[in-house]
């Protein structure tokens, strides 16, 4: 039942992935699938870091432990990655000194970081020391030819005036992933308008790259796998070739493609979710389920290898098993090309 | 006010509070079931303590989901139980049944969700990993544990991890604790077919 430990160590994954990025430049162009730069070798490449949910080191020294080992992961990455994005929920209830004591970790990356908000970083001080610490939580940037907007999607309606919570009682209750009494997140009228806006410039062949804590879809709204609005974003995004989305939150390999969007999760430091319970989306080839009696099992980081095009390929770095790459051209041809490989264990 | 006309007017408020409890039991005695007044009591505690009203149940099942426990209501259909010393039951048995199942559940759903009623050190409860209790599987209980070295009961698991990721105490196996925890999990996984020994 439990997953075999994989023997990989740290320089075979690394040759491996070399291996696996010589073997995707020299593959075969296939013709009519993705983009206009077919299957080439990628543009460049970024690392990803992810929910790291830190308490103080001397409550919890585990999930401290875990990001700095992410952390060592991507500074030994040769040659360096581009950036480094680190993808929300670095704090578990948004204290300052939990966000303090990540921004001390991740300040030991030798790459630059870029940096998103997840609703445990939040709602303590609704974004009070975040702000302080990584600036404003919504914004946009180009790298070599490709837009990157960051999003806070995060955003819930106020269920704690009401019931007279105080500020941890309602950090407390949006930290329970099933707790029913939060609202589900949005992105917001305000963001909405602001991504419309920042888009209005690009043709609608630029790459395109977004990132969202919660995945801009609807999968599970009893955990907030789940954006309220997300048909509103799509929308926006919807005259755009192709775009992709970058979202943390859910602690697991989860693909999806709607349109003219291709979805991505991220790998969590803290600790793996299981999907939920009405299934998955169809692209989505499950990660077989984390052996409990190994804490590091269904964790990791990764790295996502951009093409020219705007679509990416999507590195799983899993501790403790082989990673795992989710090639563009699966999305791209709707799960019929470039198959991931299959866990031989069910994920339950 | 005089002593005396101070006394006098003592006794004749005891004498009216004694006729008058005297006249409210004798007339309760024919008309109130016990029941009826402890419900009556009950609600009448509840107007004057609003804040203090003992809402946990409800207020658990707000903020967490719960699978109800099985719906006990046909056998009071018919006469199923007539003439028989066992199955005789009312709708307040069956009722009664449902709460106290149900109450026993949602403690579960509160030592689950809570670091410090799990006696954990390290801020990790069971939500953390399990949602809704998801991914317990309980019904796969007793299974061999390759990692254990032995056949495991869902207790033998929710200790493991009490003990590792929560890094608390071992609960003793019959504490209140454990048999909360049990009731929730197997809660949550109403209507999933048993089947020991699955991997």
């Amino acid at each position: 039942m439990h997953a075999q430990p994989d023997s990989l160590d740290r320089r075979s994954f690394f040759r491996r992935s070399a291996a696996a990025v010589g073997a995707a430049a020299f593959a075969p162009i296939s013709v009519g699938v993705g983009a206009p730069d077919a299957q080439g070798a990628p543009a460049f490449r970024f690392a990803y870091i992810s929910d790291s949910h830190l308490y103080s080191k001397s409550l919890n020294d585990r999930f401290a432990r875990a990001l700095m080992r992410a952390v060592d992961d991507v500074n030994n990455l040769d040659p360096q990655p581009d950036f480094v994005f680190y993808g929300g929920d670095l704090a578990q209830l948004g204290q300052a000194h939990e966000l303090e004591l990540g921004a001390q970790i991740l300040s030991r990356l030798r790459a630059p970081l870029r940096i998103m908000v997840g609703e445990h970083d939040w709602y303590l001080d609704m974004g009070a020391r975040w702000r302080q610490l990584f600036g404003e939580p919504t914004y946009s940037f180009d790298h070599k030819g490709v837009h990157f907007v960051v999003l806070m999607s995060v955003v819930e309606a106020d269920f704690w005036t009401k019931r007279g919570m105080t500020p941890m009682e309602r950090m407390v209750t949006v930290a329970g992933l099933d707790n029913g009494v939060q609202s589900p997140f949005t992105v917001g009228p305000e963001q909405r308008a602001w991504l419309h806006k920042d888009l209005e410039k690009l043709p609608n062949s630029a790459p395109l790259i977004i990132f969202s804590h919660s995945p801009l879809y609807k999968l599970y709204k009893n955990w907030n796998f789940w954006t309220d609005d997300a048909d509103e974003v799509q929308a926006i995004l919807k005259r755009f070739d192709r775009v992709v989305v970058i979202h943390g939150h859910t602690h697991q390999i989860l693909t999806n493609r709607i349109g003219n969007i291709h979805f991505h999760g991220l790998l969590a430091t803290a600790w793996p979710w299981p999907y939920p319970p009405q299934g998955v989306p169809a692209l989505t080839i499950q990660m077989s389920r984390p052996d409990p009696f190994n804490p590091l099992d269904g964790c990791g980081d990764g790295e996502i290898l951009v093409h020219a095009d705007g679509l990416v390929d999507k590195v799983y770095n899993l501790w403790n098993r082989s990673p795992i790459t989710v090639a563009k051209g699966y999305t791209a041809s709707w799960g019929k090309e470039c198959v991931p490989p299959k866990p031989n264990r069910p994920s339950f | 006010m005089s002593a005396d006309a101070k006394r006098a007017a003592v006794i004749v408020a005891c004498a009216i509070v004694v006729a008058v409890i005297v006249g409210c039991a004798a007339g309760l005695k024919q008309t109130q079931t016990p029941e009826a007044i402890v419900t009556d009591h009950m609600a009448q505690w509840r107007l004057r303590n609003p804040d203090r009203a003992n809402r946990w149940v409800e207020e658990e099942k707000e903020r967490h989901k719960l699978q109800p426990p099985a719906d006990n209501s046909d056998i009071l259909k018919g006469e199923q139980g007539k003439g028989h010393a066992y199955g005789g039951y009312t709708e307040r048995d069956v009722l009664l049944w449902a709460r106290e199942t149900e109450k026993l559940a949602v403690e579960g759903s509160r030592i689950f969700h809570s670091a410090d009623r799990l006696g954990g050190t390290v801020g990790v409860s069971c939500d953390m990993c399990h949602p809704d209790a998801a991914n317990t599987h309980p019904e796969t209980y007793p299974k061999f544990q390759p990692q254990l070295g032995r056949v495991a009961l869902l207790r033998d698991m929710i200790n493991w991890c009490v003990q590792h990721p929560v890094r608390g105490k071992a609960l003793a196996p019959d504490s209140a604790e454990m048999r909360a925890l049990e009731a929730y999990i197997l809660a949550q996984r109403k209507g999933t077919p048993l089947n020991y020994g699955k991997h």
